[in-house]
């Protein structure tokens, strides 16, 4: 399902007849979850947003048809909807995977690694920015900081985190998901597909078991201030789960990770500063001779 | 803190001090009965039994000022909301973390979002409001989820809805997910954006606290101010001057990115600096030396390893010629090549400049031209005098401050790196090898 060059060109020629409309009983069942989000607002046109990403969750990307939606809902003309859906990144305005892959590639996440696990992903998926693989399972794109440098780099999929990741532990995630596996992220519940997220996005609870208490309490660097100012002992500068590790998705939503999981058999002991006199780590170091 | 063997002290019990990270490490630690467990909601019943305005007053005196960047003083919005004006009041939540390098709202909203809702009904009871809303950024489902629950949990436990705590005050709470643009952090681009419009600012005056959202007074406020109140009414203002300067009192979150051995939240009394920050966590990676860094994302002008004893408070890093911003603490190495964060930041700033104005969509585009020249050895010497004149032109004369923020870190690095700048153009390319710089160049680096 790569995307042809001509779906995704600027159309500047005839004037598009009017949008299709949504069958009735699509219509009916839309309608009833509109009611509701409108209903949380002393406005009704500040639904709008949410309404954009409830039509993405029935059709996966939000078509004119899903803008005819909610112009009628809210009373507005197309135009204005149209101008609201193509302002933000996170409406897609063609039709996409099931499993949108962001790749940060802000500075700190391009620097720490972003860059090259994006060139991997698309030379792995052979697909490029914005494209999407040619069983319809993937569309790979790069995206701004996701507010997680502290767990650089990190890839984003349906907007669950992927933290500490390396080229070879995301070519293994996605791989599973081309497979059909069940994948579960570094932070948050197993994966859903992208029709399923919107709906979450449009204001409506994730109702499946344990969902909300996937990725436990706080991931290994939140807590890194925490445990210096308890007195314990920090945990080993976090690599991903899955780096040199087995193939299969993590089982447990809470990932308590040991040395022995962190260093696969390429890696090499990990230094500190007091072990390692000739490098002495930290800023202090010309200062301190 | 006083004595210079204080200062020197790296104790990281004498240093930090964790409060609203607190309980981060307890299991389900975002559920309503563990925040309760560790003083939750307190604050907020000692809140509901003082008069509004002597609440606003309240938060004034302790000192609180604004964690989302500007640092304004929090009790100080407050109290320009006009009273009795007869129109509803809102309090809208800015959540929309974006700032490159910030990375603090949104592990605090997923591992503690009661201490969000308790400070949102503490600010609603001051502003006299009935209806608050939270923009969380789109792009972070997990915390989304969490904030849904912990909405859920409170209203069934009466911290949210009609008469809370029997105090009379009725609230609703919304949470709202926005859909990808960094400049709806910006906040009058946020009530655009939250009244169902592209995200773009709007001109000032009026300002919120007078026509707001639905051209209503509106508090706009960040996650991590108002999630810091309910700690302060609970244990007092005077607690809380206990901590940081007498202009910037308190306690806040520093986050620590990057080329880092440790890289993580680390809570702190304002005015703690970088080394003691590096010192206690283990320092730069091991062999490896700070080359730059960013006090508060990459909006705030660069800093070397000369500013390691930079106070980071709002005086302290002004003085030095930054801004505290929002404590992203984004540490580089010596690997790093400067041309390339600076360019890469540039596009950033393009790719979200909003259009409205003149000075940051056109300079933004030009800047980026540039610096991709420049990076790739194609520049020339003049190119970097017409780099700092862009700059100049879209620094302080953009519509809101995303344009300033692009000139910061141009302006910055040629004071800073100008020879670097040089050498991509004397050389015809990059010095940098980017495979050096990655997390795992080391680990590859022992194995080969």
């Amino acid at each position: 399902m790569t995307t042809s060059p001509s779906e995704r060109g600027v159309s500047l020629g005839m004037p598009q007849p009017p949008a299709p409309a949504y069958p009735d009983d699509v219509r009916a069942r839309l309608e009833a979850d509109a009611r509701e989000v409108v209903a949380r607002y002393p406005d009704s046109r500040s639904a709008l947003l949410p309404l954009l990403h409830l039509v993405q969750s029935e059709e996966g990307h939000v078509t004119r048809a899903g803008m005819r939606f909610c112009a009628e809902v809210l009373g507005l003309t197309t135009a204005e909807v149209t101008a609201v859906a193509t302002f933000y990144s996170m409406y897609r305005r063609r039709a996409g995977g099931d499993y949108q892959v962001g790749v940060c590639t802000n500075t700190l996440c391009a620097v720490m690694g972003g860059d090259a696990l994006f060139e991997s992903l698309q030379e792995h998926l052979g697909v490029g920015n914005g494209e999407t693989t040619e069983d319809g399972t993937i569309t790979l794109e790069h995206i701004e900081c996701n507010a997680a440098c502290d767990y650089a780099p990190v890839v984003m999929i349906n907007w669950e985190f992927f933290d500490n990741q390396t080229p070879e532990s995301i070519r293994r995630v996605v791989d599973d998901l081309r497979a059909g596996r069940e994948v579960t992220p570094t932070r948050g519940a197993p994966l859903c597909t992208f029709k399923e997220t919107s709906r979450i996005l449009a204001g409506f609870p994730d109702e499946r078991d344990g969902a909300v208490a996937g990725g436990g309490s706080a991931g290994p660097a939140s807590l890194a201030g925490l445990k210096l100012a308890k007195g314990e002992a920090p945990a080993a500068r976090v690599v991903s789960p899955r780096d040199g590790g087995p193939a299969e998705p993590p089982k447990g939503a809470v990932h308590d990770p040991s040395p022995a999981e962190h260093l696969g058999s390429h890696d090499a002991p990990q230094e500190t500063s007091a072990s390692d006199p000739a490098h002495p780590a930290g800023p202090t170091a010309e200062e301190g001779e | 803190m006083t004595l210079a063997a204080e200062i020197k002290d790296t104790s990281p019990e004498k240093l930090l001090a964790p409060v609203l990270s607190a309980f981060w490490d307890q299991d389900e630690s975002w559920t309503l009965d563990v925040y309760r467990r560790h003083e939750g909601y307190e604050g907020l019943r000692k809140a509901l039994a003082m008069d509004p305005d002597d609440l606003i007053a309240y938060v004034k005196d302790s000192g609180l000022r604004g964690r989302g960047g500007a640092g304004f003083p929090t009790g100080m919005k407050w109290q320009f909301i006009p009273q009795g004006d007869g129109k509803p009041h809102y309090l809208v939540v800015n959540a929309d973390e974006s700032e490159p390098g910030t990375c603090k709202d949104i592990p605090l909203l997923f591992a503690n979002p009661h201490a969000l809702i308790e400070g949102i009904v503490i600010a609603c009871h001051a502003i006299r409001s009935s209806h608050a809303f939270v923009y969380l950024r789109g792009e972070v489902v997990p915390v989304l989820r969490r904030l849904h629950e912990a909405v859920r949990e409170a209203y069934a436990a009466g911290y949210l809805g009609e008469d809370i705590l029997g105090s009379g005050l009725d609230l609703d709470l919304t949470v709202h997910a926005g859909a990808g643009a960094y400049i709806c952090g910006e906040e009058t681009a946020l009530l655009d954006s939250l009244e169902g419009r592209r995200g773009q600012p709007r001109l000032r005056p009026p300002f919120p606290a007078v026509a707001g959202l639905y051209a209503c007074p509106t508090v706009v406020n960040n996650v991590e101010s108002i999630a810091s109140v309910p700690s302060i009414l609970h244990r007092g203002k005077d607690w809380f001057r206990s901590m940081g300067s007498e202009k910037s009192p308190g306690f806040t979150l520093y986050s620590l990115s990057g080329h880092v051995a440790r890289p993580g939240q680390y809570e702190a009394p304002l005015g703690v600096t970088l080394r003691q920050l590096l010192d206690m966590s283990g320092g730069m990676r091991p062999g490896h030396r700070l080359k730059f860094w960013t006090p508060g994302g990459s909006s705030t002008p660069m800093f070397t390893d000369e500013h390691l004893d930079v106070p980071l408070d709002y005086e302290g890093v002004g003085a030095a010629g930054s801004m505290l911003g929002t404590k992203a603490l984004q540490c580089f190495d010596e690997t790093t090549c400067v041309v390339r964060a600076v360019t890469r930041w540039t596009e950033f700033y393009a790719h979200e400049s909003c259009g409205k104005c003149t000075p940051c969509r056109e300079g933004t585009y030009w800047l980026v031209q540039l610096m991709r020249d420049l990076e790739a050895g194609k520049g020339r010497m003049s190119d970097l005098d017409k780099l700092y004149d862009i700059a100049d032109n879209i620094n302080g004369k953009a519509f809101c401050a995303l344009g300033d923020g692009a000139a910061a870190p141009i302006f910055s690095s040629l004071k800073y790196f100008r020879e670097e700048y040089e050498q991509h153009i004397t050389g015809r390319g990059c010095p940098f090898d980017p495979a050096r710089s990655t997390a795992w160049a080391d680990r590859t680096e022992v194995h080969a």
